[in-house]
């Protein structure tokens, strides 16, 4: 996908950009996008971490955006979407999102993903889920 | 016997309690989510707002809004239900609360099943705590928008229950 394309995929999202989020790359069934850490996605105060639905959120929107990057891809949706919370993402720190479309059917994109913050040897979360996967016009 | 509370006393210390749990979580704030209470029932509910859309050539609302409601609507029931008896047993005030926040329950895994494309109206979702041990808990949440019969969304999750005083 050309660059001003990425881009565009996140501005069309309102969601994406309410997040602040930022496609850093895309392409063959891969993608990674990353988000600051901000106060308003606090999910406990008493510790200033990062609620696990904004996680959720990027770990969906990067699953999603790997499928649609997948040869052949037209259109996705999410059909359930798992996430293990492996530890709390330091406060302060960025939050960076990789997944991969690993197998796709005629109908279905299997996708797993990692999300980790500044530390990228520990995981803050993993995910797995089925997306639909929408095919081009055969010609 | 002791006589009862009277009602508006009852209601304004169960509201304000609510108030104060909700009001501590910024990201609920954020993405507008408010809660609706009858005695110890609650409802999540997620006003429409052009920032949740995800697709919008459907329109439809952003999945990671989805996840993200019904893992809020899972949090507060779950943490809703473990103060719910010190508060009515008057062992913690509203008051107690607001000073000294109540730690809540962190997400173990959560997994989010999408049934219908969520439109850009509002949605309802009501979580169920189907186990809840000393460090471990269930949590079961349904979200529907029009009809209550017909869930948009589903999700169970795992929760590390907060370590108390005693333990």
């Amino acid at each position: 996908m050309p660059e001003h394309d990425a881009q565009d995929f996140i501005n069309a999202l309102p969601f994406a950009r309410a997040l602040g989020m930022r496609l850093d790359q895309i392409g063959e069934g891969h993608a990674q996008i990353s988000m600051d850490w901000d106060a308003r996605f606090v999910g406990d105060p008493a510790t200033g971490v990062i609620h696990g639905g904004a996680v959720s959120a990027l770990m969906d929107t990067c699953g999603g955006a790997a499928v649609l990057s997948y040869p052949g891809a037209l259109g996705t949706a999410t059909i359930d979407l798992r996430i293990d919370y492996m530890r709390a993402a330091t406060p302060g720190q960025r939050i960076t999102a990789r997944a991969e479309c690993y197998h796709v059917t005629r109908r279905v994109a299997f996708v797993r993903a990692t999300a980790h913050d500044e530390d990228s040897a520990n995981p803050v979360a993993t995910a797995s889920g089925a997306f639909t996967f929408e095919r081009k016009e055969q010609p | 016997m002791k006589a009862p509370e009277p009602v508006q006393k009852l209601k304004h210390r169960r509201d304000s309690a609510l108030a104060t749990l909700v009001g501590a979580v910024p990201y609920a704030g954020f993405l507008g989510i408010r809660f609706e209470r009858h005695g110890d029932e609650l409802t999540a509910v997620l006003p429409y707002s052009e920032k949740l859309i995800g697709n919008p050539m459907l329109p439809a609302i952003h999945g990671g809004v989805i996840a993200s409601f019904l893992e809020v609507a899972a949090i507060i029931e779950l943490s809703w239900a473990m103060l719910w008896d010190e508060l009515e047993s008057g062992r913690l005030t509203p008051e107690a609360m607001a000073d000294t926040l109540p730690r809540l329950p962190k997400t173990i895994d959560f997994t989010v099943d999408y049934l219908r494309t969520g439109l850009p109206r509002d949605a309802y979702a009501r979580a169920r705590v189907n186990r809840s041990g000393r460090r471990y808990a269930s949590v079961h949440v349904e979200a529907w928008q029009d009809n209550r019969a017909r869930l948009f969304a589903q999700a169970t999750g795992h929760f590390l229950m907060p370590q108390r005083k005693d333990d």
